[in-house]
């Protein structure tokens, strides 16, 4: 059964169609992208599926139930974990803390529990402080355990992004452009990164413009195009695909000659 | 320990500084500060961590002390249940107003809190039968258990330790699940919500909390005091609030405690200067935010760290 | 009865107009840099306390208004060099204990050369009320209301018809597209503040015959302004008008029909319902944020 489904979910903003009719389901342990020019909609689609827009029209429905306009922490609840184009850090906090943020649903949120500080609170704490760094040297930013947000790279903050969304031990991760803005060797590190994260059974959806990464590491690719699916397949069916030669790739292929 | 160093460095000022004061004048300098300090800790965890303003936070004070004063003056109840119901009552007030109010942003939130604050204030001077009206009313001293707080000295000792405590809580939930909900509110509100946080359940809870913080200050006012006015629920007095806050640093608990002394103090010097307090009041307030716009204590802080 | 309802529209209209302009200059400053500036009030009773000043040390009325909106206007001009321009990108928490720090400086100052007491300045054309049909309505309020209307057709003019009024509405749009296409963003800035602090002066003018003037009338007309603005959604011209009429009427209605000891807390009450309901107030921007 699909992990994810998404039935002709629609959404507009004062008339522009943002995205229309689109329908796709996406299997569990699989990284399946989502790829089209600039403005087709895909970043549209991951807040519509992280709950920070309300479609129009249309259902997402996520392991097995309706999640449809549902609130982006009621979906975190259930297993979906996101990151962001462009970054959402707290630079009010420590880099450490910021993975910890990502664990809040599993610790513990009572008011007077955190005023009286607790020993269970604090002992828990302490452990979830250990895993986030862990986390952060799974991703490849050790050496950043101690900083502050505010003192790190911006490679290393969109590995920050990925910890923090992995903390939530998410079963489906949404990964908006975490290429972007990466040098090629960083954007290889990313690329093994993801493929890691997919061995450990986490389902990736992935947004990116680099192709070379998202034909290396996509068990299915969506193709996007002013809001519409255009294409939907795997790498080597979509790069097969006359249409989205000529939508997509053929302009690519253009400003690259 | 690192995290009791703080409150062992304030607990030692706290129990050195009677030495240095000199007569009942400094005493009631120094309890009114611990008292904004108090209210200020609360506060700043509402507009420094979470990143809310409130414009209406003297309207608490006030129900607080208004609570104390009627129920134990003019009801006869034990000064400690008249403070505990003014709390709670509070709570319940706050509670209720939050979840619509806290939907808003930035400026209509300020204007939200704003309204509420002087909404309170017109309550208390206009409810004469109850309150006094804008003369005020007298209240009964403190006591517990047949033991009566009278002298400066004694409640310069309570409030010492209500201050460290209110910081003990304040600085606990800083450092808790809840403390970094709270925080990513303010840092990105998208990411704490994708992380699962609830985001407006969050602000409703700290908005609560501050609130109750606010109340009780108010109570021991009016206890001291001997006497209430709808002046503490005053939208200046709000405003002096938020200022300690920004002043001292936000985000910073001994921040909001060097602005409740900063504060506190300025307007009992310029009270020399006929008319002139305003301005320089006014002056200091535009200069410390345009150039110290993280605050003193996050400012000195940073200096320090940069020298050393 | 009739006469009654009358009268309370005449106070009502009289107020809001004054609520209008005060809510027309929070709005412009709001649209040129985001800042809601709570020193708006006391542009408005620096401008009835300077009038009554020159004119009580002998200049004549007409150049005593036009002496007093000027000050003003430089008053306007200094708070946004000397405070607002030095902060920068600081955040709305910060930029409102500036306003808020500038309002009582300037309050010290009324005090220190108006003194504490209250003052009138005299009507402009008498003060023997018009009857009509049975409510009387005094030729100041006359003067405030005619005034206030002339100022927004002015404002209208300014902004739909010329290309610093265009300016100014597309800096309000997008600063940096503005920005792009030539726009000098600070002097936008600057101006603002000066059109507001001279609406607030014109404002305090024809009003301080009725309410009379002293340092502190600025800070209740203020926040009720930033009312009237919220009320109609902060930006928005004609909201700031409609605001500041509404919360006039509103505000008369409430005293004479329910309870004149809660005349003040009206304003206040109406916008947290308001904002219950429509979080941007009545004409506000829906805008849904990106991310």
């Amino acid at each position: 059964m699909a992990l994810l489904e998404v039935q002709a979910l629609s959404r507009s903003f004062g008339g522009v169609h943002a995205v229309q009719d689109l329908s796709f389901e996406i299997e569990p342990g699989k990284i399946y992208s989502i790829i089209g020019p600039n403005g087709a909609g895909k970043t549209t689609v991951f807040n519509l599926i992280t709950g920070l827009y309300r479609p129009s029209s249309g259902r997402v429905v996520f392991d097995g139930s309706n999640v449809t306009g549902k609130a982006p922490h009621e979906l975190a609840r259930r297993g979906v974990s996101r990151t962001f184009q462009n970054l959402q850090i707290c630079f009010n906090m420590s880099a450490v803390e910021n993975v910890m943020v990502g664990a809040h649903l599993r610790l513990d949120q009572g008011m007077l529990g955190s005023m009286l500080r607790l020993p269970a609170l604090a002992r828990r704490d302490a452990v979830c402080r250990e895993e986030a760094a862990e986390l952060m040297r799974f991703v490849g930013v050790g050496k950043y355990i101690g900083a502050l947000a505010d003192a790190m790279p911006y490679g290393a903050l969109k590995r920050l992004e990925i910890a923090r969304a992995l903390a939530a031990r998410p079963k489906m991760l949404l990964l908006d452009e975490p290429a972007a803005g990466l040098n090629p060797t960083e954007t290889h590190e990313i690329d093994e990164l993801i493929q890691k994260i997919g061995v450990s059974g986490v389902t990736v959806v992935l947004v990116e413009h680099d192709m070379k990464l998202v034909m290396g590491i996509s068990d299915r690719i969506l193709v996007l195009d002013y809001g519409r699916k255009l294409a939907e397949g795997t790498a080597r069916e979509v790069r097969d695909n006359p249409e989205v030669i000529a939508a997509y790739l053929g302009v690519v292929a253009k400003a690259a000659a | 320990m690192g995290r009791f160093r703080g409150l062992a460095a304030l607990a030692l000022i706290i129990a050195l500084l009677p030495l240095a004061l000199p007569n009942n004048y400094y005493y009631d300098v120094a309890i009114r500060i611990g008292m904004n300090a108090i209210i200020v800790v609360g506060l700043n965890l509402l507009i420094g961590y979470a990143g809310q303003i409130s414009l209406g936070h003297a309207g608490f004070v006030g129900l607080g002390a208004y609570a104390s004063a009627v129920l134990s003056s003019r009801f006869g109840w034990p000064p400690l249940a008249a403070m505990l119901f003014g709390m709670a009552a509070v709570g319940v007030i706050a509670f209720v107003v939050a979840r619509p109010i806290l939907r808003l942003r930035g400026h209509y939130l300020a204007m939200a809190t704003l309204g509420l604050g002087i909404i309170i204030y017109m309550v208390l001077v206009n409810e004469s039968a109850w309150t006094g009206g804008n003369d005020g009313m007298s209240v009964r001293p403190f006591s517990l258990l047949g033991l009566t707080l009278a002298s400066e000295r004694a409640w310069y000792w309570v409030t010492g330790a209500v201050l460290l405590g209110a910081i003990l809580l304040a600085n606990n939930i800083v450092d808790s699940p809840v403390g970094r909900a709270l925080r990513a509110v303010h840092g990105s509100e998208v990411a704490a919500q994708v992380a699962g946080i609830d985001t407006t359940r969050y602000k409703v809870r700290v908005f609560v909390l501050s609130a109750v913080f606010a109340s009780a200050v108010g109570s021991m006012m009016a206890h001291y005091l001997g006497f209430v006015s709808p002046q503490v629920s005053s939208f200046f007095h709000s405003i002096e609030l938020v200022t300690m806050v920004v002043v001292g640093g936000m985000a910073s608990t001994y921040g909001a405690v060097l602005g409740a002394a900063i504060l506190t103090t300025l307007p009992q010097l310029l009270a020399t200067f006929e008319g002139y307090e305003m301005i320089t009041f006014g002056l200091i307030l535009m200069l410390t935010v345009i150039f110290l716009p993280r605050g003193l204590l996050p400012t000195i802080a940073a200096r320090l760290r940069k020298a050393g | 009865m009739l006469s009654q309802t009358l009268q309370y529209l005449f106070s009502g209209l009289t107020n809001g107009a004054i609520y209008a302009l005060s809510a027309l200059g929070f709005s412009l400053i709001y649209n040129a840099s985001g800042v809601i500036n709570f020193a708006q009030g006391e542009f408005i009773m620096l401008g009835g306390v300077a009038a009554v000043l020159l004119t009580s040390a002998g200049v004549p009325l007409p150049l005593a208004i036009l002496l007093a909106v000027l000050m003003v206007a430089v008053v306007g001009l200094l708070l946004e060099k000397f405070a607002i321009e030095p902060a920068g990108d600081a955040d709305v928490v910060s930029l409102i204990i500036i306003t808020i720090g500038a309002s009582i400086f300037l309050q010290g100052v009324a005090q220190v050369v108006f003194g504490k007491g209250q003052r009138a300045l005299a009507p402009f054309t008498g003060d023997a009320p018009i009857v009509i049909a049975g409510a009387s309505l005094l030729p100041q309020s006359l003067w405030m209301i005619g005034t206030g209307a002339v100022i927004v057709l002015v404002l209208a003019w300014f902004f739909g018809r010329t290309r610093l009024g265009k300016a100014m509405l597309a800096t309000a749009h997008n600063r940096l597209a503005a920005r792009l296409v030539g726009i000098n963003t600070r002097h936008v800035l600057a101006l603002s503040f000066v059109i507001s602090a001279a609406l607030g002066a014109i404002a305090g003018v024809v009003s301080a015959p009725i309410t009379l003037t002293s340092y502190d009338v600025g800070i209740m007309v203020g926040l009720k302004g930033f009312v009237a603005a919220t009320l109609g959604g902060l930006g928005s011209g004609v909201g700031a008008v409609v605001g500041g009429l509404i919360l006039g009427l509103m505000e008369a209605l409430a005293a004479g029909y329910i309870s004149s000891a809660y005349k003040d807390a009206v304003p206040f009450a109406l916008i947290i319902l308001i904002l219950f309901f429509m979080p941007r107030g009545l004409f506000g921007a829906r805008v849904t944020e990106r991310v």
